[in-house]
């Protein structure tokens, strides 16, 4: 049955020169060998990498693949062995599976709803407004990432949990080195520690006099403080980092397809469906992993208990059985659908909020300055490295007219 | 077209309330409502989109 399977050779570290959009040509070529493939993790262990749509929906999808921490042993290129990954601690519930998964995630899905997250839009207008008129008074050119990028989804997210956001000092940065992919060892764990403390003192301010937000909220149910610690964690990391860099890359996806852009700006009526695309094009959050729990077969192969997968999102999301001209950037895209939140019982938490900011600061930016554009060749454009869990631009820096 | 979604199974992602306003909507734990069990025609590829969407699986439309 495994005769003529095809083999991923390695983790490719780089996208091709000109291309910071597009996954790595080496997963590209996988794909339209097979929908997955075997792979060789960094210690030996033999496991897959799935780059086929279809195969990651049936995989996320289902239970007999697991999240929990414990069971990602291997590593694509760092060799783990010697060293026992231990359980996700309790609260952070990403790296969990149910029922314990669904222990944090009920009691938070009622806050994320569509409509709640809609209310939230004028407030987020607003923000992004404050930071228009901020880049226009000190004029071009800036970066816009620091100046734009960030901190709209960073104040977003600490108004919604209840996090001071004068506060933000104490974790930000310490969460983008969680993130960015180029931490020591040794930083990641004063980050972390850092990033408890941080979390321990607010969970005890919550609980000593809640106020009106999620973090207060959750104060009123049986959750420890230690699981409440985790789960704020989740939510900052994710809520921090993921938007911020859809609006970053995004930018730049659109700047340099100035038809597109211009489409965008001629008919608003597309942004919906325009942000939905840019989600798929850009799949940020581009490469997850689950392990088997029993044998199970996928795709005409049998993937071994205790054996793991390598799920190549960014890569699905470009799957021409799925897509038409999968590498075109088409805002006016109909019905795609796309794997840019995931799939299955941990798909995104956050994506309705999400949505919203992207909807409402994208269109804005451009509405605010309509001669913006790169103030650097788009080859000087420095990217995050392809070991970060999240994509992005790490400063886009931009210019217009005055 | 009949729908119906097993609320035992929804992780409450709001893709159907995304799909389609008309059709669905969230409770207040965030769990799907089939507003309009049985759609007009012209609510039909929404709700198509919206079986295919579903992380969960939990959205049935029979014809
Ligand atoms: C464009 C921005 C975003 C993208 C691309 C994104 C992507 C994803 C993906 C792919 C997953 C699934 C992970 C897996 O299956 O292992 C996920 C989970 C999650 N996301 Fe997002 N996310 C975004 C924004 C947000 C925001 C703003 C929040 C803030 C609340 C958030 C909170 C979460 C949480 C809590 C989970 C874990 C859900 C679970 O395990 O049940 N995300 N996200
Ligand atoms: S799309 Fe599925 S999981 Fe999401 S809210 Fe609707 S029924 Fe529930």
């Amino acid at each position: 049955m495994s005769e003529s399977v095809h083999t991923l050779a390695a983790m490719p570290t780089e996208r091709r020169p000109g291309c910071p959009f597009d996954p790595p040509k080496e997963l590209i070529e996988a794909r339209e060998q097979s929908p997955l493939s075997r792979f060789t993790f960094a210690d030996g262990h033999q496991g897959w990498v799935i780059t086929g749509f279809d195969l990651i929906r049936q995989v996320m999808a289902d239970p007999r693949f697991s999240s929990r921490k414990e069971f990602m042993s291997h590593h694509p290129t760092i060799d783990y062995s010697g060293y026992e990954v231990p359980p996700a601690p309790p609260g952070e519930f990403l790296l969990m599976d149910d029922p314990q998964h669904s222990r944090y995630r009920k009691p938070l899905v009622g806050k994320f709803t569509v409509r709640r997250m809609r209310l939230l839009t004028e407030r987020i207008e607003q923000v992004t407004a404050e930071h228009l008129d901020a880049m226009e008074k000190a004029g071009p050119s800036t970066d816009l990432v620091t100046a734009f990028a960030k901190p709209i989804p960073a104040i977003v997210i600490c108004e919604l949990l209840g996090v001071p956001y004068e506060d933000r000092g104490r974790f930000q940065e310490n969460i983008d080195k969680f993130l960015g992919g180029e931490t020591s060892d040794e930083e990641l764990i004063a980050a972390y520690t850092a990033t408890q403390e941080y979390l321990a003192e607010l969970v005890a301010a919550k609980r000593a006099s809640p106020t009106d937000d999620v973090l207060s909220d959750l104060t009123d149910s049986d959750l420890t403080d230690e699981e409440l610690r985790g789960m704020a964690l989740i939510l900052l990391a994710a809520g921090f980092d993921t938007t911020a860099n859809m609006i970053g890359l995004g930018t730049f996806a659109l700047l340099q397809n100035p038809e597109q852009l211009a489409a965008l700006r001629s008919e608003p009526e597309l942004a919906d469906r325009a942000i939905e695309e840019l989600l798929r094009y850009l799949s940020v959050a581009k490469t997850f992993m689950r392990s088997a729990l029993e044998d199970v077969e996928v795709g005409g192969q049998t993937i071994k208990a205790g054996t793991m997968v390598i799920l190549s999102m960014n890569t699905a999301n470009r799957d021409p059985e799925r897509f038409p001209n999968p590498h075109v950037l088409d805002l006016d895209r109909q019905d795609g659908g796309h794997l840019a939140f995931g799939h299955g019982i941990h798909q995104c938490l956050g994506q309705q909020l999400a949505r919203v900011e992207l909807r409402v600061a994208l269109p804005a930016l451009f509405r605010r300055f309509p001669t913006l554009r790169l103030a650097v060749p788009a080859e000087e454009v420095a990217v995050r490295p392809e070991m970060a869990d999240i994509y992005g631009v790490k400063s886009l820096p931009v210019t217009w007219d005055a | 077209m009949k729908v119906t979604v097993d609320t035992e199974r929804c992780i409450g992602s709001g893709m159907c309330v995304y799909s389609s306003e008309e059709v669905f909507d969230q409770d207040d734990d965030g769990t799907s409502i089939v507003l309009r069990p049985e759609p007009p025609a012209e609510l039909w590829d929404a709700v198509r989109r919206a079986v295919d969407r579903c992380p969960a699986s939990a959205i049935k439309a029979t014809p």
